[in-house]
């Protein structure tokens, strides 16, 4: 019994124990190989991780129901590019040369209803058609990519607003807008996944879905949602980054998808759906940005910082494996 | 004299599916407050009567009344509304949720904001699970509850609705006996509440226990109905096979070679425990249990996909090892998996690449594979099993039931083994091709073979077999030879009720 609790605590805590594994490490670390004075786990350098976590993070918060449920959406790279294309390109159209700065709150709920429209899209091809969620939207990746392209070719779209960028760098409580956001998606998804029947018909249907079926889930118009949702948190994790830099390169958001389903994993989510939790995927997406970061901290190079995640996950997983196993009695496949 | 209004009514019921008449025009109705007992063999259409009723399938003809009502239904949730649940013997369950939320699944109890009104649900599922004595809480997670509990969770689905119909579909197949009174009193209970019930099983003496009429199908036609009371088993027998049973047992003709392959003390963890036997070199051994009893993990244990946590081996006196099916195969062991579908063929595949697949490595010309040699197999056990098929071109789907599993055994006679082990030979195969299938086991094992077949359907088992084991639970009851086993020693053997000497 006791090794069984054992077991769930380490498979429920294991990314927690893991971001405070970093923190040691790269603090003692620093300490003997950075050549910068200040300390890793300087608060100031913590709150910077946190909003350097937003982007990828507010994405995989979205990624963890998608998967939850069963599926996989490998175009928010390409809808987080889109939506931040849309969102400065429209500050400039002319129907809207009259509102001054209340062009931005148009422009915000242009980007986010373009990322909501966009994941409808994948929603409904992969209810109508049938067709595996990996493909429709690893055509969906390439199709959104083009359309940033045919926006402004190779160019940059770039629509420089001071007034947000002022709102985008505000910062309340010592936290910066980015970081907020990322908090605040955390505690709602968290709140839609436990406390919902929405959340719970996700499991539900990852877990089972004949099963969810036959209770009456609407299965499909169910994934439609929590497609237009992923589609929807992309767009807002654009319009959060986008609204400060003010420039969108049309390449910005490439392997996007990749960083957070290795997030979403790390915090121990299935790629066959059913089981994962959205405090755990904040936990990963902070651990690899502590990685990022710690790597750089200790004068490693980027190249370096891939191969390390890259091996982690795999670790990570293996570990996982061996957790999951049921003993001898396993049917050997 | 008032009337009745009959809990659930079918009226000539007919489906079918492209080459099969699955039903032909079957009536059945339930009067509330009553057991009614659905026999058949497999395939007779139980199952396809049970989707029609869900609106898993639409009838072709005739209606389905509850009430007396008219009812559609589409889905298995617009049945449930109308009053009609279900429970099927396959759990349908999400394993990673507790079991409230299991109960309640597709209908959680909603607070504003669509949120789930977590105390009504705990208070409710908890209600319903005392109320089964099912002594787990509302909290649990299934996927930790063993298969019988998960079976009382899928049972507690049911009594969160009004329900004027409950249909049991093989409730008892995975429950112990203590489980099984509990299920009894449960189902005692719904009856007293003017419920109507059916009851879909195989075992006679639990549909005696607990019924009240008895209706049969055969070959998807309706063949009667009889008051439980006023009747007995071999009755309700002849109704179910259209024949007195075809009790030709195999005689034991010559002697047999040595002991093929010997297992003793054998165990995989809680699955099975300290399992022994014989199989002679051109015997039969039937193994014959309930599902769950560990007959199948036997079989995959000695094939390799399972390693045993105890015991050995022995094949031809010799303690063998084996770790994997490809260490099966070189020792001459052959697995004819359960489910030949899944397990057995790769249904895109043509008829001869699936059966020369296990040695097409060494079916080679130079880097390439050698057809030539691979048709010649082909056409040997195609005339020897007499598999009818146009030509070797042929996808393995597009093939009748019994031809499949003809090129699943054919398959593994093409590596000639000594030890063939057929699990549920017959599953999903049409009466006429059940005997030719049950002859050819005859003549393998005349041919010197050693056989295993594991069969979950009696009459097979009593017909091919030279000693029927039986199993209870991961462990070997009782072993009879041909001469002494008889219908009634084998169910109390299988049923874990004393009686007779353990083997």
């Amino acid at each position: 019994m006791e090794n069984i609790n054992l077991r769930k605590f380490l498979k429920r805590g294991a990314i927690w124990g893991f971001i405070v594994l970093e923190l040691i490490f790269f603090t003692v670390a620093g300490h003997f190989l950075s050549l910068s004075e200040v300390s890793f786990l300087d608060p100031e350098n913590m709150l910077l991780l946190l909003k350097q976590s937003a982007p990828i993070g507010i994405i995989a918060l979205g990624m963890t129901i998608v998967m939850i449920n069963g599926n996989i959406d490998l175009s928010v790279g390409a809808t987080f590019a889109l939506a931040g294309v849309v969102m400065l390109d429209s500050m400039s159209w002319a129907v809207f040369a009259g509102l001054g700065d209340w062009v931005i709150p148009v422009a915000w709920m242009i980007a986010l209803a373009t990322g909501a429209f966009l994941g409808l899209i994948n929603g409904m091809i992969v209810w109508k058609t049938g067709v595996d969620a990996f493909i429709v939207t690893l055509g969906a990746m390439l199709g959104f990519r083009g359309l940033v392209f045919m926006f402004n070719g190779e160019q940059p779209t770039f629509h420089l607003n001071w007034t947000m960028v002022d709102i985008a760098e505000s910062s309340f409580f010592g936290l910066e807008l980015p970081a907020i956001v990322l908090l605040l998606c955390t505690l709602v998804l968290w709140l839609v996944m436990n406390r919902t029947v929405h959340g719970r018909n996700a499991y539900a249907v990852g877990d089972n879905r004949e099963a969810a079926v036959n209770a009456g889930i609407k299965v499909g118009p169910h994934m439609v949602w929590n497609f237009v949702l992923i589609g929807f948190l992309a767009a807002l994790s654009a319009v959060v980054f986008y609204s400060a830099s003010g420039s969108v390169n049309p390449n910005d958001g490439m392997l996007y998808e990749l960083w957070v389903i290795t997030a979403v994993v790390l915090g121990g989510t299935k790629l066959t759906g059913g089981s994962g939790s959205i405090i755990n995927t904040l936990g990963g997406v902070i651990a690899i940005q502590i990685l990022r970061k710690g790597l750089g901290h200790i004068g490693a190079d980027t190249e370096t910082v891939n191969l390390v995640i890259g091996t982690i996950l795999i670790a990570v997983l293996f570990l996982d494996r061996q957790l999951n196993r049921r003993g001898q009695e396993e049917l050997k496949v | 004299m008032t009337e009745r209004i009959p809990a659930l009514r079918l009226e000539n019921i007919v489906k079918t599916f492209p080459g099969v008449r699955a039903l032909n025009g079957v009536s059945f109705e339930v009067m509330p407050g009553e057991v009614h007992a659905l026999l058949g063999e497999n395939g007779a259409g139980k199952s396809t009567l049970m989707k029609v009723l869900g609106g898993v399938h639409q009838p072709d003809e005739g209606r389905i009344y509850v009430e007396e009502s008219p009812a559609v239904m589409t889905n298995p949730l617009e049945a449930k509304s109308q009053g009609v649940v279900f429970i099927h013997q396959e759990l349908s369950l999400a394993e990673e949720m507790t079991a409230a939320e299991n109960i309640y699944l597709g209908e959680l109890p909603r607070k504003s904001f669509g949120r789930v009104d977590w105390p009504r649900l705990r208070a409710d599922a908890g209600a319903i699970l005392d109320r089964l004595n099912c002594g787990f809480g509302p909290d649990q997670i299934v996927g930790e509850l063993s298969i019988a509990k998960q079976q009382m969770v899928e049972i507690a689905r049911a009594l969160t609705v009004d329900a004027k119909a409950v249909i049991f579909d093989e409730p008892t197949a995975s429950l112990t006996d203590a489980e099984k009174e509990v299920l009894f009193d449960v189902i005692r209970d719904l009856r007293t509440q003017g419920v109507g019930i059916v009851y879909i099983s195989h075992r006679m003496e639990e549909i005696f226990r607990i019924s009240d009429r008895i209706s049969v199908l055969r070959d998807g036609t309706y063949r009667g109905t009889l008051i439980t009371e006023e009747t007995d088993e071999e009755a309700v027998t002849k109704l179910m096979i259209g024949r007195s049973l075809d009790l030709s047992r195999h005689v034991p003709e010559g002697a047999l070679g040595g002991v093929a392959l010997e297992v003793q003390g054998l165990s995989c963890g809680h699955l099975f425990e300290d399992v022994s036997f014989k199989v002679h070199a051109g015997e039969v051994v039937g193994f014959y249990g309930l599902v769950g009893a560990g007959r199948t993990e036997i079989a995959e244990t000695l094939f390799g996909l399972r390693s045993p946590s105890a015991g050995q081996i022995l094949l031809n006196g010799e303690p063998v090892s084996i770790h994997s099916p490809v260490d099966a195969i070189s020792h001459g062991i052959s697995l004819v998996p359960e489910s030949r579908k899944e397990q057995g063929l790769v249904l895109g595949m043509n008829c001869r690449d699936n059966m020369t697949l296990p040695q097409v490595d060494d079916l080679t010309a130079g880097p390439f594979v050698s057809e030539g040699a691979e048709i010649a197999v082909f056409d040997q056990y195609r005339d020897r099993l007499q598999i009818k098929t146009p030509s070797w071109r042929q996808q393995v789907k597009n093939l009748s039931g019994g031809n499949q599993q003809k090129i699943v055994i054919g398959k593994w006679l093409s590596m000639r083994p000594d030890v063939l082990i057929v699990d549920e030979p017959t599953r999903g195969v049409d009466v006429g091709s059940k005997s030719e299938i049950h002859n050819l086991i005859r003549e393998l094992a005349g041919q010197g073979y050693a056989v295993i077949v594991i069969s979950s359907e009696m009459p097979e088992v009593l017909h091919v077999s030279d000693r029927v084991v039986a199993m209870y639970h991961g462990r070997i009851t009782r072993t009879f030879t041909a001469a002494e086993v008889n219908e009634d020693n084998l169910v109390q053997a299988i049923s874990g009720l004393g009686g007779g000497q353990v083997a």
